[in-house]
């Protein structure tokens, strides 16, 4: 008869009264037809229901009458007790709600009939309840039960606590249980249960576990007799291994020789942990399992032992089956995956690296469809090691047509994963060509993945930029809706850094954009690029074409075009370039004219970081894809660096034009790349800290970042990001701050609070705006969403420390702490003051006094491009003086600062010299202060 | 024997969900175990389910309509494995029944494969040629021979021999309890 014949007439068993009767083999239990008699007719009147409302009032006419026997007057008997808590734990698995009974469950623990204890334990195990009233009389039960003798109960109590695994049940028993389990007297099949019910403690509360004295006995486990206790045993050793590795070492040579006498026993030797001809295969995985924790073993006799077990392991791999069945190569090919991912994990012994490539080979070809996606996915380990890395390649013909040919998603997943893993310099072409094609057939689910992995694929190996621009605008062609900013944002970054692509990139999006569609990135892209480098006056009639429809999509997507860039950016962005405003300004208004005018004037987002978005992007991933990911950074580091790199400096000389900071490229990008050194330090150390540790140190990176310019990202983990937008008129502010959750999570309890330290106090007032928002943010930020914040701010009179600004928040219940510097400045209050040369020495002479006077002689730290200089001074707020000093090489500012009570003159003089790449900086300033003030953020400037 | 010709009828399937940003499943632990067993019939009932890791019944509910969708959306011949969320999805089709375990990604897919079997096999042997019937039925007995199975996700006893002996034992105690309960009760 079929197991698990769904075609048998189902009434006949439950109402044939006998049925044990149709099962002659039967066990006890189940022919116990007056067992639970009222259970069994309950479960069936449920299964006769004809609809979910006949169900649903089975169920309540159920719980009334449960109820009303639990609170009746007569006592119940154990029987009916177990009874009616085994129907509602039915009841809650059909997926109800079960708001009691759980009094009546905790009162059958305690009952000395086995069976009720059980369901006891069982209905505890599956509806647990932190009713910490409960929790105390559950952990009395098992407190008796565990100091019964009696191996059932102890076992059931044990199972309890592995099942529930509760702060409170560790508390409880946490120090109890590896007594139990190192006892001489105490049962094998008790020590397996406490073996791991240790080790579900050990998880939820691993301070409370201390192994301590028990470390060794623990780890001699190893040795019992009982290959059952070992099974169970080596799952905590494991765990415990992971975390304190150094105490439990001496388990590596145990485990060898326990794995060794597995490996080389005739099938027939372990009796019951033979499964299917293979001796013991759980326990031989979790032994490779636990190897896995250490390095290769030092003594030179046991790692001898081990190697001959990993050979034993690949030799039996190639011996013809002792079963067709699929148990048996199944279990065979579990010790023998897990011995792989050994060899990958010691990458030290290349022979075997090289033997395991191999026998991956032969199953890449297998007929299982299982077998297939495992050997993909393990190759795709061995990939990045250097031992095997050219064996790996050599299969690139079949792990292509596995792409081509898999019906199942998941395995072409997986030739997609090995094929990224695999490329390198030699066959970049041949995949990404490949990957290009794919995707155009390619499963919606995967598409997103496969264009950040051609794009970085792309970017690693490009030996000549043109075939990057290719790909990537093949890319967009072929998979638009699927390539995200960050995409599209670093082809434009990488146009803009190189030279040398910039005119193939200029021409080729021409080209690209005369097709008769195009996808609204490819116009970003386009309008990017041609904005920037092309033959302007040719292409505005051609983007217009693609700006219309564009526009009326972005205009259904109000907010997202508020964030972001919109296509208006580009046009202001040709416009300015074009130097022919009033004409397309006009034009552009009619055609989008529902975009407020705001967006238009929106900056362009920045490119901050110096790593590649697209690689955080796909880092953020995580899947086994991304193994490779730190390897492409080493990659970029020894060479294939697209991005201009450190040396170059984005601020090249290619683009001097001024206007490009109207959208904040490159204002944005020197300094990000300036502070790449220290000031990515400091952020890295938050995102790694991320959401385990809070951190409360003063993160000031963003701060001198800002003392040029007034609007861009401050802060950017990979949880949050802060961006602001500020404003200064005589001495008043405002400054705007965006909060931007960047997960998928809440972020709950968001607080923001800003503190002026010390004697700051008096010198500026800074505080949220009470009249834009009640109150100062939001306590709730959605996942995606961003919130906004307005500051105040007054300046009374000149001042030195800047204000902090403290983020709290939680994200997945971890508390996020985090301070940073704002970036108010007293050069912030500055208004620029025209004045001839005459006029200025007669002031310089007058500010004679040695305290008015800063000086700072200091090495350039960036280019000496005149522009750059220019457009600094300028940010900072002064008048910059033409004409002024003798020197035309020098540069000479000057401005007041407004602030409540009196206004500060102050003149500034940068003398370049550019053999030597230094500077002086000197600053004379009405007030003393200011000058030193001012003279040590702008040394930090340039 | 008749379960190697029942599982001739198995059926393997998969579908690979990369849904990569969907980190719902943040409190996987670090190391390697199962986080939950579902077994479920053709027409997406839930028949048993055992989870390993704490999750509130919202977040169970939500995980096992999403899991049960996906799984039986696979088309026959697919492999046994997917990638759902950060978790990996074993599962194996035995007739009207699916069984389907939850690891990390890292786990043995294969070994996990044959604790689905391993399972089938105690179940097979405890009922006498099992059916989806006894296991609705019995949904005790299917939880008191996981535990001695499984604990904690973790294999305990991995000898068929030992976990239905452990089994038995039990049922012994009840039956004498039973026998005790039937002279003892008053006649009805």
């Amino acid at each position: 008869r079929p197991m698990l014949s769904a075609t048998r007439p189902q009434p006949q068993r439950v109402f044939s009264g006998t049925p044990g009767g149709q099962k002659p083999a039967k066990m006890p239990a189940v022919s116990k037809g007056d067992g639970m008699r009222g259970l069994a007719v309950f479960i069936s009147d449920i299964r006769n229901c004809k609809s979910k409302e006949a169900e649903i009032k089975r169920i309540n006419k159920e719980l009334a009458n449960i109820r009303s026997k639990f609170k009746g007057d007569k006592a119940l008997d154990g029987y009916s007790k177990k009874k009616y808590v085994c129907k509602l734990l039915f009841i809650f698995l059909l997926g109800h709600d079960i708001d009691f009974g759980h009094m009546e469950a905790v009162n059958l623990l305690s009952s000395n009939k086995y069976t009720e204890k059980q369901i006891g334990y069982l209905f505890i195990s599956v509806l647990v309840n932190s009713n910490s009233e409960l929790i105390r009389l559950i952990n009395n039960a098992i407190k008796n039960d565990l100091s019964s003798r009696n191996p059932t109960f102890m076992c059931l109590a044990l199972h309890c606590i592995a099942n529930v695994g509760s702060r409170e049940m560790a508390e409880a028993f946490a120090s109890e249980i590896p007594r139990i389990l190192v006892a001489g007297d105490t049962m094998d099949s008790v020590k397996q249960s406490a073996a791991l019910c240790l080790l579900r403690l050990y998880k939820t509360s691993p301070d409370l576990v201390l192994m301590g004295e028990w470390t060794s006995r623990v780890v001699h486990l190893l040795n019992d007799q009982h290959m059952g206790v070992v099974t169970a045993a080596i799952s905590l050793i494991t765990c415990l291994s992971q975390k304190n590795p150094d105490e439990f070492k001496t388990c590596v040579s145990l485990a060898v020789s326990r794995l060794s006498r597995i490996v080389s026993s005739a099938s027939t030797d372990l009796q019951d942990y033979t499964y299917y001809f293979v001796p013991a295969p759980w326990l031989s995985c979790k032994l490779l399992r636990l190897l896995q924790c250490y390095p290769p073993p030092e003594d030179g006799a046991v790692k001898g032992r081990l190697v001959e077990c990993l050979e034993t392991i690949l030799n039996k791999a190639q011996e013809p089956p002792k079963s067709k069945k699929v148990q048996h190569s199944n279990a065979k090919n579990a010790i023998l995956f897990e011995a792989i991912s050994l060899i990958i994990h010691y990458d030290s012994e290349p022979n075997l690296l090289v033997r395991a490539c191999n026998q991956l080979g032969q199953f890449l070809q297998h007929r299982e469809t299982n077998l297939r996606y495992l050997a993909l996915e393990s190759m795709c380990t061995l990939a990045s090691s250097e031992f095997s890395h050219e064996a790996v390649k050599t299969h690139i013909e079949t792990v292509i047509n596995a792409l081509k040919t898999e019906r199942d998603v998941s395995v072409r997943q997986r030739a997609a994963d090995l094929l990224y893993a695999m490329c390198d310099r030699s066959n970049a072409k041949q995949i990404v060509a490949e990957m290009l094609s794919y995707l155009e057939t390619a499963d919606y689910s995967i598409r997103e993945e496969m264009v950040l992995k051609v794009a970085i694929l792309a970017e690693k190996y490009a030996v000549d930029y043109s075939w990057y621009v290719d790909t990537i605008l093949n890319l967009i062609r072929i998979a638009g809706d699927y390539v995200s900013e960050e995409v599209w944002y670093r082809v434009i970054q990488i146009v803009i850094n190189r030279d040398d692509v910039q005119g193939y990139a200029a021409k080729t999006v021409f080209e690209a954009l005369q097709a008769p569609a195009c996808h609204e990135n490819m116009v970003k892209v386009g309008g990017y690029i041609l904005g920037e480098f092309g033959n302007l006056i040719a292409v505005v009639t051609v983007l217009f074409c693609h700006l219309a429809p564009c526009s009326s999509t972005f205009s259904q997507r109000p907010r997202r075009l508020s964030k972001r860039c919109c296509a208006m950016s580009w046009l202001v962005h040709l416009q300015q370039t074009v130097h022919n405003s009033d004409q397309y300004y006009v034009q552009t208004s009619e055609v989008v004219s529902p975009v407020p005018q705001a967006t238009v004037l929106e900056e362009m987002p920045p490119f901050p970081e110096r790593e590649s978005s697209i690689l955080a992007k796909l880092k953020k991933k995580k899947g086994p894809g991304a193994v490779s990911v730190t390897e492409l950074e080493d990659g970029k580091r020894e060479g294939g660096e697209l991005n201009g790199g450190g040396e170059r400096g984005p601020e090249t000389a290619s683009t001097p034009s001024p206007s490009a900071d109207l959208l904040g490229i490159r204002s944005v990008a020197p300094v990000g790349a300036s502070l790449s050194s220290a000031g990515s330090l400091l952020v890295d150390v938050f995102s790694e800290a991320g959401p385990a540790a809070p951190s409360a140190a003063v993160n000031d990176d963003g701060f001198l970042r800002f003392v040029c310019k007034n609007n861009g990202v401050l802060f950017e983990n990979q949880l949050l990001q802060i961006g602001i937008k500020s404003e200064y008129r005589q001495n008043l502010g405002r400054m705007y701050l965006f909060y931007g959750n960047k997960t998928s999570v809440q972020f709950a309890s968001f607080t923001t609070t800003v503190s002026c330290p010390g004697e700051l106090q008096s010198h500026i007032l800074c505080r949220p705006q009470l009249n834009v928002q009640s109150k100062p943010v939001e306590p709730l930020v959605e996942g995606g969403a961003q919130i906004q914040q307005v500051l105040n701010i007054e300046c009374i009179t000149d001042f030195s420390e800047a204000p902090l600004l403290n983020i709290k928040f939680r994200y997945g219940g971890a508390l996020q702490n985090l301070t940073l510097k704002l970036p108010v400045t007293i050069n912030k209050f500055f208004q620029p003051t025209e004045m001839a040369s005459q006029d200025f020495f007669q002031r310089w002479k007058q500010l004679s006094q040695p305290q008015q006077e800063a000086q700072k002689i200091f090495k350039a730290s960036h280019g000496m491009d005149t522009e750059v200089i220019k457009a600094k001074l300028l940010g900072l707020g002064m008048a910059l003086l033409d004409n002024v000093d003798p020197n035309p090489e020098n540069y000479v500012c000057a401005g007041v600062i407004q602030t409540k009570g009196q206004q500060v003159g102050c003149l500034l003089r940068l003398e370049p010299n550019a053999q030597a790449q230094m500077y002086r900086l000197t600053l004379r300033c009405s007030k003393d202060l200011v000058s030193r003030r001012l003279c040590e953020l702008l040394a930090q400037q340039f | 024997m008749l379960i190697s010709s029942l599982f001739m009828r198995m059926s393997l399937t998969t579908h690979s969900f990369l849904s990569s940003f969907h980190s719902h499943l943040c409190f996987v632990i670090s190391s390697f175990q199962m986080q939950f067993m579902l077994l479920f019939s053709r027409q997406g009932k839930l028949r048993l389910q055992k989870w390993y890791v704490p999750l509130s019944d919202k977040e169970k509910k939500k995980i096992t309509r999403e899991l049960v969708q996906t799984v039986l959306a696979r088309k026959p011949k697919m492999c046994s494995f997917l990638e759902w969320r950060d978790l990996k999805i074993v599962y194996k089709r035995y007739a009207s029944l699916y069984f389907c375990c939850a690891t990390e990604g890292q786990d043995n897919e294969l070994i996990t494969l044959e604790i689905i079997h391993r399972y089938v096999e105690l179940l097979d042997k405890y009922f006498g040629s099992v059916c989806e019937l006894d296991i609705i039925f019995n949904f005790e007995k299917a939880y008191f021979i996981l535990d001695e199975f499984l604990l904690g996700g973790e294999a305990q006893e991995t000898s068929k021999k030992n976990v239905l002996k452990a089994i038995e034992q039990a049922d012994l105690l009840q039956e004498n309890i039973d026998f005790q309960t039937s002279l003892f009760a008053a006649p009805s």
